[in-house]
């Protein structure tokens, strides 16, 4: 029996422990926002936060979160009122939409570590997440409005988020 | 806003008969549109038959079909933009429902970027009938003149002052004859309030939650889980298998064979195993554990390397005109200092970032079908082919498509889920895995080209030899065919804009030896690259400034008509009227995306600008780039300008995502590997050998202009693409010297 806790709730897996966490979230929670790209940790679409961090969830066995706090898109906030959120929409980065929530779930986790990235630091962080529509000047832009929100750094604490369970 | 499917409407429809709501339609026939209303309360015959729909609900809210496969083209916004706005419907009371496959709708054939080229006109009248129609429903019941009533955002005001809201006129509606189309008016221009305009799309904050429903969100029904391992070797079959070690995974359920298809591939499945599980890690191990022994057929000799020579050999010699004027052949011959280039790009594969995939369900009457796809009605078609049912029987439910460029028009994978479940009596979902998806595509050409010129005293292009082969679409639909369709020619060939009195241009013939598609722009993507990197070439023999010299070869304003030069070409199926190929639009949007990037100012060492333009889906494109090569030769591209004049657009924003979505999505053609055969097998898997762009390797700045144009609507989704490559290309020589013939570039630059 595996135990850990997604968006703040705590869940049990008794299933094969090698199943990858995504496959987890899509099949047995119906987790959908994090998406299936590759399966081999080449496109973060299926990128979610393990204890805040940003990690693909496609290549994760289970086995390996015992314990931990998964975040999920559907976890990042209520609403769609997390900073990085806030600024896709401003930014309106989304074509498809298919790599959007890999790509929020990766700049969050961007931006509660380092808050105020330079140009060249949101490239590196962002070029593990393949965009097939090409979003990625809006990419790039709305990671730096959402630097500016002092809140950004503020409002997600994913430690805090994992105690309220 | 969004509700993606209509499986609601027919809950809907039975609520609404009794509380009457109106739905209206525009009819197609005969050619001339015509809109009709059909009352619910008393169905008619007009309401079944209508194209589209557009329902106003007893509550006041608006209900939109959006007919056409949404995959990032904001169609499903563009649509209700359009309507709503001749509707005068308040923005916040619209809502959008998804169609299904479905004749009624007219063509659904999500690609060819003509979405609102096709439905513009129609969605207007739809909306200004229902506009007429509250207008006379408030005038009867104050019982003054129609011409005193106006309507807007979703109230008619009468001249006096007092008013009625849309909701409150809804159950009068219901006995007033809809209006002929004569006695509508359509709004002027100046009076759009969403048409034209920025306006966010409909499903931005649900994609932004992760709410929005993709193929693989769909969880009723309640599905298991299809992987397919299908024969490597296009025409290759199962000699045998071993589903023992598969069969022993906990939670694998069965292991189905499909069979291998008969004649062309067309759309059908390629065959091969599936897995049948109850989830999809379960799918995917099983798949890994299943050995098979497979029979590879005729293609089994496909290698990249050999068929590339060959390619290059067939256009070293000539081949079938396609367009001549003057004596280009002859001049060529007796030139002593001609420029004489041969180009070479390697097939692709679409590589949406969603891979494919749909669920099924069998009953004995019909099939249900969920699916990422471009097109519904090819799924009906050849679903009902492979279950062996009319396509009238098969309902398909398109979902929201993670990308398309063509992949998704092919409907494969719908024909495997809904074969899968014709076998297990279960709703199938199959599933694609990245390496199925990089591995079985309908690939993007693999072509050569050779062009050779003579120019004149100034400069000037005297005689021109243009030869292009590559591996035809038609292979696809016909066994055997190796000649392309006229079709695929005059995709950035036929029509190719330069101006000199001697051309001749010549196409080859190719064996394909996998299965070819349509990716994003099609051939425009090899042959611009070819013709704007030619003319760039020229312009330095000529000693000459590439944008001076691509204005000055592309010639003077006028319209250009190549069917005069014993050419066959059918302008994308547009009317020459209203889609005449104006050079001075192709001069306006160089002239203009010259002036965004400040054309002609120094660079520093090791920087380069490149410019590209090129008339592609009756839309004209220029495009340029600036890139820095290191000493060392790593590129970097800097930023790119695109000036785009599409016609009318409806959704200025969405147009700009589209353009430097689409500029990006060029440099996939430049930088990836491409896709590569030996012994009739892919070599690439997965994104970490097919190399497709990252942020990395992309301009961080993509600044778009759209040239303010009252012309009827053009593509928009694929014509940024073409032009990317070659800009890019006269970037990397105007930097550093290398010219880039063949693509990839690789490590061209290193050496
Ligand atoms: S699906 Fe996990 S990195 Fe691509
Ligand atoms: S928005 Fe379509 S893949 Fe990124």
């Amino acid at each position: 029996m595996i135990t850990f806790i997604v968006n703040g709730k705590t869940h049990e897996f008794s299933g094969d422990p090698t199943t990858p966490v995504l496959w987890y979230l899509r099949d047995e929670l119906q987790l959908t926002g994090s998406k299936f790209g590759c399966g081999m940790g080449q496109c973060g679409a299926c990128t979610v936060h393990i204890n805040g961090v940003a990690q693909r969830s496609c290549v994760l066995p289970v086995s390996a979160v015992s314990g931990s706090k998964i975040t999920t898109i559907e976890g990042l906030s209520e609403d769609g009122e997390h900073p990085v959120q806030q600024a896709w929409i401003e930014h309106k980065v989304p074509q498809c939409g298919y790599c959007q929530c890999g790509q929020m779930m990766q700049a969050a986790s961007l931006l509660a570590t380092n808050p105020t990235p330079t140009d060249d630091e949101i490239v590196q962080e962002m070029s593990g997440n393949i965009c097939r529509c090409g979003t990625y000047p809006r990419i790039h832009k709305a990671i730096k409005s959402a630097s500016k929100t002092l809140a950004a750094v503020q409002y997600y604490d994913p430690k805090v988020k994992g105690e309220q369970a | 806003m969004s509700q993606y499917f209509d499986l609601t409407r027919r809950g809907f429809l039975k609520s609404t008969a009794a509380t009457g709501a109106l739905i209206f339609g525009t009819y197609l026939a005969g050619g001339a549109p015509r809109v009709i209303a059909g009352v619910l309360a008393k169905p008619s015959e007009s309401a079944k038959t209508a194209n589209l729909f557009v329902a106003l609900r007893p509550d006041g809210i608006v209900e939109i079909t959006c007919h056409r496969s949404e995959m990032g083209q904001q169609i499903r916004t563009a649509i209700a933009q359009i309507v709503a706005d001749e509707m005068e419907a308040a923005w916040d009371k619209v809502v959008v429902i998804q169609g299904k496959g479905d004749a009624k709708y007219g063509d659904q054939n999500t690609d060819g970027s003509r979405s609102i080229r096709y439905n513009m006109q129609r969605l207007r009248e739809m909306g200004a009938s229902v506009r007429h129609l509250m207008r006379q429903a408030a005038a009867t019941r104050w019982n003054v003149p129609v011409d005193s009533c106006s309507a807007e955002q979703h109230v008619v005001t009468h001249s006096s002052g007092k008013t009625l809201t849309y909701a409150e006129l809804v159950n009068d509606a219901l006995s007033i004859t809809p209006p002929e189309l004569a006695q509508i008016t359509l709004k002027k221009r100046s009076e759009w309030r969403y048409i034209n305009t920025a306006m966010e799309h409909i499903d931005l904050k649900d994609i932004v939650m992760g709410k929005a429903t993709f193929a693989a969100d769909v969880f009723e029904p309640k599905a298991l889980i299809a992987v397919v391992v299908r024969p490597p070797v296009v025409g290759g079959k199962v000699k045998s298998f071993d589903a023992k070690a598969t069969k022993a995974i906990d939670g694998v359920i069965d292991v189905i064979e499909i069979p291998a298809p008969q004649g062309a591939p067309q759309f059908q499945p390629k065959g091969g195993i599936a897995i049948i599980a109850k989830n999809t890690w379960a799918a995917i191990k099983g798949r890994r554990a299943l050995s098979v022994t497979w029979d590879d057929g005729k293609n089994g000799d496909y290698n990249s390397e050999v068929f590339k020579a060959s390619l290059l050999a067939t256009v070293a010699s000539p081949q079938s005109s396609v367009r001549e004027i003057g004596d280009a052949a002859n001049i060529l011959a007796n030139s002593s200092d001609k420029l004489v280039a041969d180009y070479y790009a390697p097939h692709l594969a679409q590589a949406p970032m969603e891979p494919p995939c749909a669920t099924a369900i069998y009953y004995k009457d019909r099939v249900d079908v969920w699916a990422a796809t471009q097109n519904p009605q090819a799924d009906m078609a050849t679903v009902g082919a492979m279950v062996g049912m009319p396509k009238e029987q098969i309902n398909v439910h398109v979902t929201m498509l993670g990308g398309g460029f063509g992949r998704k028009s092919k409907p494969d994978f719908s024909a495997e889920a809904a074969y899968l479940a014709m076998k297990t009596g279960k709703a199938i979902r199959v599933q694609w895995t990245r390496e199925d998806d990089i591995q079985n595509s309908f690939y993007h050409a693999v072509s050569a080209q050779h062009i050779e010129a003579s120019l004149d005293k100034n400069g000037a292009i005297e005689a021109y030899l243009h030869r292009t082969a590559f591996t035809p679409i038609a292979s696809t639909f016909v066994e055997g065919a190796t000649a392309p369709l006229s079709l695929e020619l005059r995709l950035g060939f036929t029509d190719n804009p330069i101006n000199t009195p001697n051309m001749k241009l010549e196409s080859g013939e190719a064996p394909a030896k996998t299965r070819i598609g349509w990716m994003r722009s099609v051939s425009n993507v090899f042959h611009a690259f070819a013709v704007q990197s030619f003319i760039a070439e020229a312009a330095h023999k000529a000693g000459r400034d590439q944008k001076d010299y691509l204005l000055e070869t592309i010639g003077p304003n006028r319209i250009l008509d190549v069917t005069e030069e014993n050419a066959e070409y059918d302008n994308y199926g547009a009317d020459k009227a209203n889609y005449p190929l104006d050079i001075g639009k192709l001069r306006h949007v160089i002239e203009k995306v010259a002036d965004m990037s400040a054309w002609g100012r120094k660079l520093p060492k090791g920087r380069g600008l490149g410019i590209a333009a090129h008339r592609s889906f009756l839309t004209y494109v220029a495009t340029v780039v600036e890139v820095e090569v290191s000493d060392k030769g790593d590129l970097k591209i800097i930023k790119s300008w695109v000036s785009i004049d599409a016609g009318t657009v409806v959704n200025t924003d969405t147009v700009k995502n589209q353009v430097q979505g689409g500029s990006i999505y060029g440099i996939t053609a430049a930088l990836s590997e491409g896709i590569t055969f030996d012994k009739g097998k892919v070599q690439q898997s997965n994104f970490h050998d097919y190399r497709v762009p990252r942020m990395s390797d992309s301009p961080l700045e993509v600044e778009v202009e759209i040239i303010p144009s009252d012309a009827p609507p053009a593509g928009v989704g694929e014509p940024a693409t073409p032009v990317y490559a070659p800009a890019l290309c006269n970037a990397i020589f105007a930097a550093c010297g290398k010219r880039i013939r063949q693509l990839p570039i690789g490590d061209q630059l290193k050496a």
